[in-house]
């Protein structure tokens, strides 16, 4: 394989909370269960706490998917904040659908600290999803889009 | 000693500022008495090779309303930051992007080819405006479009930052107390970058309805009932914005009975305007349930629209990703 | 040798807009070009949002008329949703519209147009604006003319929610009446409007009409052009800018044709030049034929003028007794010289204040039921309004939720891109002779301009009026052969 046909790594950034998905992260890592390492991880202490701005700057900044995970409903540390992320989830999907970025880039997962398995398993499979959807190729900020493009709409 | 130079230009924009300007009615002499208006092509006869002319940075002070959408709207914004000690970004199209900054839902061939084939429009050969196109007398030349409509500070270094869709008269006729009073030496200048001529809260604050836990089951459209005209809008399910939308306005739209629909820009602190609304209106739904929180969302048809009506182009993402051509996406 | 001459940019004017001239080898006028640079897209972009912010966003198509947008998005919208608005509903809206009309006109006249006929075209150029006017005709008058903005945009405010881009248009009506309060408020205010209309018609009659040079003017043929005319007119073919049907009468004064508005597809069209963003719309029904005068010519203009002329009188009775006078002092209908448009618009303002009155004092303005809550699934629909400057038209089309799938929009102006463009070329070709270019050219060619009303006027101490104009001569091989300047350092 040369240089040029090398299959596109997708870069993610995945939201994991404190007490259930950052361990069941960690977990997997300790038990070297094997996964994809495209996911970049950013431990927040619940997944309530996930702002949508964080997601959308992602974006904005260069990830071509977004991962959030936290507690399962019902199990929450904080009681009942993952259904914050959860409604989250549901509007943001539909506001980046219309902005042009897939659904399928945005996913919300439920692990608890004892589910390094299947976090490893769903993590990979979240990779190969991505990957054939491609490169997202946001213009990043500063890479301001400035060349008239005048040609695209002459008859 | 002549006075300090002031100037006023309008880009992709509708004129609603330079109205704004005017409504703060006597005032306008204030303006006269402590200014020389140098350029503002709506109104008095500067070109654009005067201002080219003038000194760098000899005009104390340029309001620019309207976004940048074409060369031209770029070539002199780039002048006028030359020539200007104080730009400020007025007006939500300068600040924000504002309602033309819709168009960067779509890329802008499907705006062109829109606008040219219309249900009544008579165009059988397909053709689009030319930048530079032959006449049999000479070649005549329009301004160039660019994929997307950009705020001010995208384009030029921007000192300060006026919102609002357009900004309040009284709101202007405070600044212009103030620029005055710097000019006297009664007052300091701002730092650099601020808002101002506008609130530091929400328009909630600056709303007389009643404000209770917001429990929402159906988001609503303000057509089909008869909205409790006591009652915060919101909690009755009609999609307002005003929880992240700057306050100086004085919650006007609310008072009449009408959503608010952000026009006065993101409330102080706020990175991301429209990430903000999704984590507000995702807090107000009434439901753990998925299938029944996506029920209650299929109520807000047009959710990308409803929080960056004023702000896309300001935003993080800046367009949707038609919009971006392939030197960038 | 051909030569160029390029103004840029036309300022005065809401938006921006350029003109090449270009003269043939004797030094005449070949052709000249009228351009418009810009494009926002707002049919595009208005789709994909719920019908109901249509009033909402195409206020934003223009700052200074946003009412006329917000009124003729409005109706669109109770088309769309197959509503009736209650009758106060409609009042009130028209309430509004009068109160903004009143501004709007009063802000042109002053400003822009007045002075050039107050001062007159030959007065020096310092003296052709707003502050010559004021020494003219009393000091008294700028005072005046900010009071008469300041109570138009109250009763917008009052009822619209704002004063720039109002806001309580929703389908089926409006989300907020008036108090009693209010409504004296608004009655007051209305009547001072009316004496003020009178005041601004007896201007017009002592220092225009009064002066020869200045009807031979008006009268003369290098203004004049012979056009369809179009307005929105009642069920007894009376003047309405807020509701009825488009009448279209032709240059010998006969009605071509009336539509409502659900047919206006029927009858307009807008032909495109590959060298502007803005289209040109003609009459379907005669076709486009060039930027020419006469019956075979599908050019239409829309403007008070228009208005007048496509209407058989006015519906309120101060305003039908200027409305005789005009015909018989500029000798019959149809009226074709364009610097008539002034005169036409003081006449309206008039009507505007009369109707503004009207509309206050009936007893069921203040009532609550200013809103009937659609029940019908929303499909498609026209609003049409006449904007101060011309008939404006909306049309949407909505799935079954009410969001936008598809927008044509007809504004003001546009209607009369085309009859601009020949009034500046009218203009150019008369002045310009032999390659004689006279500083008379710029402010003639602003005169036929400035008629059609091109969306702004500007408050007392910014001496509008004086359009700058910047004349550059340049030889085919480049050189510069004169500058000739207006109002430019």
């Amino acid at each position: 394989m040369t240089e040029e046909t090398k299959p596109f790594e997708p870069t993610i950034i995945g939201f994991t909370c404190n007490w259930c998905s950052y361990r069941a992260a960690d977990m997997a890592g300790t038990a070297r269960m094997k996964y994809a390492p495209n996911v970049r991880l950013i431990r927040l202490m619940c997944s309530g706490r996930l702002d949508p701005t964080f997601v959308f700057k992602a974006f904005a900044s260069g990830a071509d998917a977004v991962l959030i995970s936290g507690c399962h409903p019902g199990d929450c540390h904080y009681i009942s904040q993952n259904y914050k992320a959860m409604r989250r989830f549901h509007l943001m999907k539909r506001v980046l659908t219309q902005l042009g970025i897939e659904p399928g880039r945005l996913k919300l997962l439920w692990a608890s600290a004892a589910e390094g398995a299947i976090f490893a398993k769903e993590i990979t499979k979240f990779v190969e999803e991505v990957r054939a959807l491609g490169p997202l190729n946001w213009p990043k900020p500063g890479e301001q889009v400035s060349t008239p493009i005048m040609e695209e709409v002459t008859a | 000693m002549s006075k300090p130079k002031f100037a006023m230009y309008w880009a992709a924009s509708c004129g609603g500022c330079e109205i704004a300007v005017l409504n703060i009615h006597e005032k306008i002499l204030d303006v006269d008495a402590n200014f020389d208006v140098v350029f503002w092509p709506v109104a008095m006869d500067a070109k654009y090779k005067d201002v080219e002319a003038m000194e760098d940075g000899s005009i104390l002070l340029t309001l620019w309303n309207g976004g940048i959408r074409n060369d031209e709207n770029e070539h002199i914004a780039h002048l006028l930051r030359r020539k200007s000690k104080i730009l400020v970004a007025f007006g939500s199209c300068a600040c924000e992007g504002c309602i033309p900054g819709l168009a960067n839902f779509s890329s802008v061939k499907e705006v062109v080819d829109t606008a040219f084939s219309t249900l009544t429009t008579d165009n059988p050969d397909n053709l689009r405006p030319q930048p530079h196109y032959q006449m049999p007398e000479g070649e005549i030349t329009i301004p160039t479009l660019y994929p997307v409509l950009r705020t001010l500070d995208q384009v030029v270094d921007v000192d300060y930052y006026m919102p609002g869709c357009p900004p309040e008269s009284h709101q202007i006729a405070a600044v212009i107390d103030l620029v005055v009073q710097v000019l006297q030496g009664k007052a300091e200048l701002p730092p650099k970058g601020a808002t101002i001529g506008a609130g530091n809260s929400t328009v909630c604050d600056e709303c007389k309805r009643k404000r209770n836990v917001k429990t929402i089951k159906e988001f609503g459209r303000i057509q089909l009932t008869h909205a409790d005209p006591e009652l915060c809008l919101l909690e009755q399910g009609i999609p307002c914005n005003g929880v992240a939308t700057r306050s100086g306005c004085n919650a006007r739209c609310p008072t009449a009975g009408a959503q608010c629909i952000g026009c006065y820009g993101p409330a102080e602190g706020v990175v991301d305007y429209g990430a903000r609304l999704v984590s507000a209106f995702a807090s107000v739904i009434d439901s753990e349930k998925p299938e029944e929180i996506d029920r209650i969302l299929d109520g807000l048809v047009d959710p990308a629209g409803q929080f960056y009506r004023f702000n896309l182009a300001g935003s993080l993402l800046k367009a949707a990703k038609p919009a971006w051509k392939s030197n960038g996406g | 040798m051909t030569q160029r001459i390029t103004i840029d940019p036309i300022t005065r004017l809401e938006g921006h807009g350029k003109i090449e001239i270009f003269l043939n080898d004797e030094g005449d006028v070949a052709n000249t070009y009228f351009q418009i640079p810009e494009l926002r897209g707002f049919e595009r972009f208005c789709v994909g949002r719920p019908v109901e912010e249509m009033p909402l966003l195409t206020n934003r198509i223009c700052g200074v008329c946003p009412e006329a947008h917000h009124m003729a998005a409005a109706k669109a919208t109770d088309a769309v949703y197959h509503v009736e608005v209650p009758r106060t509903g409609k009042m009130l809206r028209e309430l509004l519209y009068s109160a903004f009309y009143c501004t709007d006109h009063t802000t042109h006249f002053y400003a822009l147009g007045g002075p050039d006929f107050i001062m007159g075209p030959d007065a020096p150029v310092a003296e052709r604006n707003i502050l010559g006017v004021i020494h003219k005709v009393g000091l008294e008058v700028g005072g005046k003319v900010i009071q008469m903005r300041k109570y138009g945009h109250e009763v917008v405010e009052m009822i619209g929610g704002r004063k720039v881009h109002p806001c309580t248009s929703i389908p089926g009506g409006l989300t907020k009446g008036i108090t009693e309060e209010q409504r004296v408020e608004i009655e007051k205010m209305g009547r001072w409007a009316i004496e003020f209309a009178q005041f601004s018609l007896e201007a017009f009659n002592s220092i225009v009409l009064g002066n020869k040079a200045y009807v031979d003017l008006i009268l003369g043929d290098i203004y004049t052009h012979h056009t369809y005319y179009m307005g929105l007119v009642d069920e007894n073919n009376k003047v309405n800018f807020y509701d009825g049907k488009v009448r279209v009468t032709g240059p010998d004064g006969k009605e071509l044709v009336k539509y409502a508005p659900k047919d206006y597809a029927d009858n307009i069209a807008e032909h495109v030049e590959p060298w502007t963003y803005l289209k040109f719309p003609y009459l379907k029904k005669v076709g486009w034929k060039g930027f020419v005068d006469g019956p075979d010519s599908g050019v239409y203009m829309a403007t008070p003028l228009s208005r007048l002329n496509a209407a058989d009188g006015m519906a309120t009775p101060l305003a039908q007794a200027e409305y005789d006078k005009f015909y018989k002092t500029l000798g019959g209908k149809p009226v074709h010289q364009r610097l008539a448009i002034h005169w036409a618009r003081l006449i309206e303002l008039l009507y505007a204040a009369e109707r503004w009155v009207e509309l206050v004092t009936d007893p069921e303005i203040t009532s609550p039921n200013f809103h009937t809550i659609p029940t019908a699934t929303p499909t498609e629909g026209v609003g049409i309004v006449e904007a101060p400057r011309g008939t404006l038209t909306h049309h949407y089309w909505t799935d079954e939720r009410g969001v936008v799938t598809k927008a044509n929009l007809i504004v003001g102006t546009t209607n009369n891109y085309a009859p601009i463009t020949m009034s500046i070329k009218k203009a150019a070709e008369n002045l310009i002779k032999k390659g004689n270019v006279n500083e008379g050219l710029l402010n003639m060619v602003e005169m036929a301009f400035r008629a059609y009303d091109p969306c702004f006027g500007c408050a007392t101490h910014s001496l509008p009026g004086q359009m700058p104009l910047e004349v550059t001569i340049h030889k085919s091989d480049g050189e510069i052969l004169d500058v000739l300047k207006q109002f430019v350092d």
